[in-house]
């Protein structure tokens, strides 16, 4: 028996020298697995981002086959939808996997941003790791809003109209702009096709070009920490940082563990509350597209609202698509901003832990706006908030270069 | 540019007012039932309904016979001989012979497609729908609705449920105030008892539920083993990462 073993395990590491003498697969291997060492003091915060590749993941496969059976086109995609639910052997199951998957992939990319805010993820030197992961968010954004026009229910044919309206309002270039978008003088069949390619190729693809930037990015400054602490200025004599573990396998078996909680709540949703009432997926989608027929109460899902609600909050309408989208990319200056050279909120002064605690209630706030219609009060409320979220950035060089900041200690806390 | 402006507000107002409208419409809360989609005997009755009064003009075309026989226990047999009239076979989808020129003529409005229906409207909305027709002269099939006002649609559970009418039409010529469902009262009394009626209408919605999503009827069954599945093995990551981590201060 141990003669086999033996055998087995030489044929193995034959194989992977082998391997190794023409491809860097144990170099890749230690500099972002085996030796690539984070720090020791992670806390809940830290799951998310391997919470994202695994809803990465979960899209991809889902998605290709969902397209196995979904029809691109006008007259088809609705019914095919139903036909994934009903008559694909498991298909529905596929399905809610995919449309809850895009809400949980939101839900985590938010949270792994609050995290980048709470410890100061963003500073120096990991400047380029935060911009490709706002080039992430960006491009999710897009995908998500391609992928919602599929179904071709009301919400997805409404949804898409308006916000490829809002183009129209760019002076000069705003009607060609939005016509070249669509394809079409409405949303239409064109329109549907050419978000299916964007959707099931061309974003995909520029999202996993974009987290192998964001990796690359990551294991080349090193991981921050709860503590905002650098490890790497405190290493022993063999070179590793004091404060830091091999991510394999301490972080891998922690991430599993932490997967596994993860995948409890997500396939809790699949199952039991799959259109999160009307969250998830909205009611009005389950009526087919119909380009006579403007529905009621034109909202955007969820994860979109807290801009919808600086959108409709300034009274012009260019003024409006202009704050959005202010709303959405001064994410990317926050480096800039921020003139604090404490990292982590655990010893930034009140100044900031109350901007962002401010802040964070506006997105909040602004979120729920965008789901309701529109009354007096609520606009007054939108604006309101409108302008907390953008004095949070916009007053961040003031509040932090005076904030009063504690000192930083040496080592990790446990 | 002052025209895109103008559109704006415009686009904002028509919302705000449509919003209004709707929630009048609508009058007070929708009437609540509660859907018991382990009730086999009820969802057999509900489409038994559902095949006789509704899927003439209605279809429900991503439903499949022989999928609803499966689930709601009706052996092909009686499908056949009770569920189905026309010349279908059993593994087809309930489409209708109606065509959509058709029933644009006879009814101004082409009938939705039933399928998914309950998962646009709610139950509660069409549980109050099927029990809210009233008499009403000036609608060209003699009946309105109250939760859906001004419907297309004729009372076709009529002779179930009998005439409703709308109270204070009758007694003062206007209505002062937006009429509730309170307002509606039996006039001429249908086959069915007001109680046997309820009973009809909820075995009916149970039934649209279902159709809106078939797999609702085991999809919870199989969550429940997978999250059992996935918190074993939470704890046995747990025990890993445990020990694992032992030699971590």
């Amino acid at each position: 028996m141990a003669n086999i073993e033996k055998n087995i395990i030489n044929g193995l590491t034959d194989l992977r020298d082998w391997v190794d003498d023409r491809f860097p697969l144990m170099q890749n291997w230690n500099e972002h697995l085996a030796k690539y060492y984070a720090p020791k003091n992670f806390n809940i915060w830290y799951y998310f981002g391997a919470f994202a590749i695994l809803v990465f993941a979960i899209q991809i496969l889902t998605g290709i086959w969902l397209t196995m059976n979904y029809k691109p086109s006008a007259e088809d995609a609705f019914a095919s939808v139903e036909y994934i639910m009903r008559d694909v052997s498991w298909g529905w199951l596929i399905r809610y996997m995919h449309s809850t998957g895009a809400s949980a992939f939101f839900i985590v990319i938010y949270l792994h941003m609050f995290r980048a805010l709470l410890y100061g993820s963003y500073k120096k030197p990991r400047e380029l790791l935060w911009l490709s992961g706002m080039g992430l968010y960006l491009v999710l954004m897009g995908e998500a809003f391609f992928g919602y026009l599929l179904p071709w229910g009301q919400m997805s044919y409404w949804g898409a109209q308006v916000i490829i309206s809002l183009f129209g309002a760019l002076p000069i270039i705003g009607d060609e702009l939005s016509l070249w978008i669509r394809g079409d003088f409405v949303v239409s069949d064109v329109t549907l096709n050419r978000f299916f390619s964007l959707h099931v190729i061309a974003f995909p693809l520029l999202i996993f070009g974009l987290i192998g930037a964001h990796i690359l990015a990551l294991h080349e400054v090193g991981s921050n920490n709860p503590d905002g602490i650098d490890i790497k200025k405190n290493k022993n004599s063999e070179g590793i940082p004091v404060d830091g573990i091999p991510f394999h396998p301490y972080y891998t078996v922690k991430d599993i563990f932490g997967a596994t909680v993860f995948l409890f709540f997500f396939f809790g949703v699949v199952f039991f509350m799959p259109e999160m009432n009307g969250y998830f997926l909205e009611h009005a989608n389950f009526i087919p597209a119909d380009p006579l027929k403007t529905p009621e109460h034109i909202a955007p899902v969820w994860y979109f609202t807290p801009f919808y609600a600086i959108l409709r909050a300034v009274p012009d309408q260019l003024g409006g698509v202009i704050a959005m989208g202010l709303a959405t990319n001064i994410f990317l200056l926050l480096p800039w901003l921020d003139r604090s050279p404490v990292r982590s909120s655990r010893y930034r002064g009140w100044n900031f832990r109350c901007a962002l605690t401010l802040f964070i209630v506006s997105f909040l706030v602004l979120g729920w706006l965008g789901m309701q219609p529109v009354t007096p009060l609520f606009t007054w409320m939108a604006r309101f908030f409108s302008l907390v979220y953008f004095a949070f950035f916009l007053l961040m060089p003031f509040y932090t270069a005076i904030d009063n900041d504690k000192p930083v200690p040496h080592r990790v806390r446990n | 540019m002052p025209s895109h402006r103008l559109l704006y507000k415009l686009t904002f107002i028509f919302l705000v007012v449509l919003s209004v409208n709707v929630s009048a419409a609508v009058g007070a809360k929708l009437m609540h039932m509660e859907v018991d989609l382990s009730n086999q005997e009820s969802l057999q009755r509900g489409a038994r309904t559902f095949v006789n009064y509704c899927l003439s003009c209605h279809a429900a075309a991503y439903m499949r016979y022989n999928r609803m026989g499966q689930d709601l226990g009706i052996s092909e047999d009686v499908l056949k001989a009770n569920f189905m009239f026309g010349t279908d076979k059993v593994g087809e989808t309930m489409t209708i012979a109606m065509t959509k020129s058709d029933s644009l003529s006879f009814f101004g409005v082409s009938p939705p497609d039933l399928s998914v229906i309950a998962r646009a409207r709610g139950a509660d909305w069409l549980y109050s729908y099927f029990k809210t027709f009233y008499v009403d002269k000036s609608r060209p099939f003699g009946v309105n609705n109250l939760t859906f006002k001004d419907v297309g649609m004729p009372h076709v559970l009529w002779e179930l449920q009998g005439a409703q009418q709308l109270s204070l039409i009758e007694s003062e010529g206007a209505v002062h105030h937006s009429p509730t469902y309170d307002d509606l009262e039996i006039i001429t009394p249908g086959i069915q008892s007001e109680e046997k009626y309820d009973q009809t209408i909820r075995d009916l919605v149970n039934f649209m539920v279902y159709l809106g999503e078939p797999i609702k009827l085991k999809r919870g069954k199989i969550g429940f083993w997978v999250l059992v599945y996935l918190f074993v093995f939470m704890i046995i990551a747990y025990m890993l990462k445990k020990e694992y981590w032992r030699d971590i201060h």
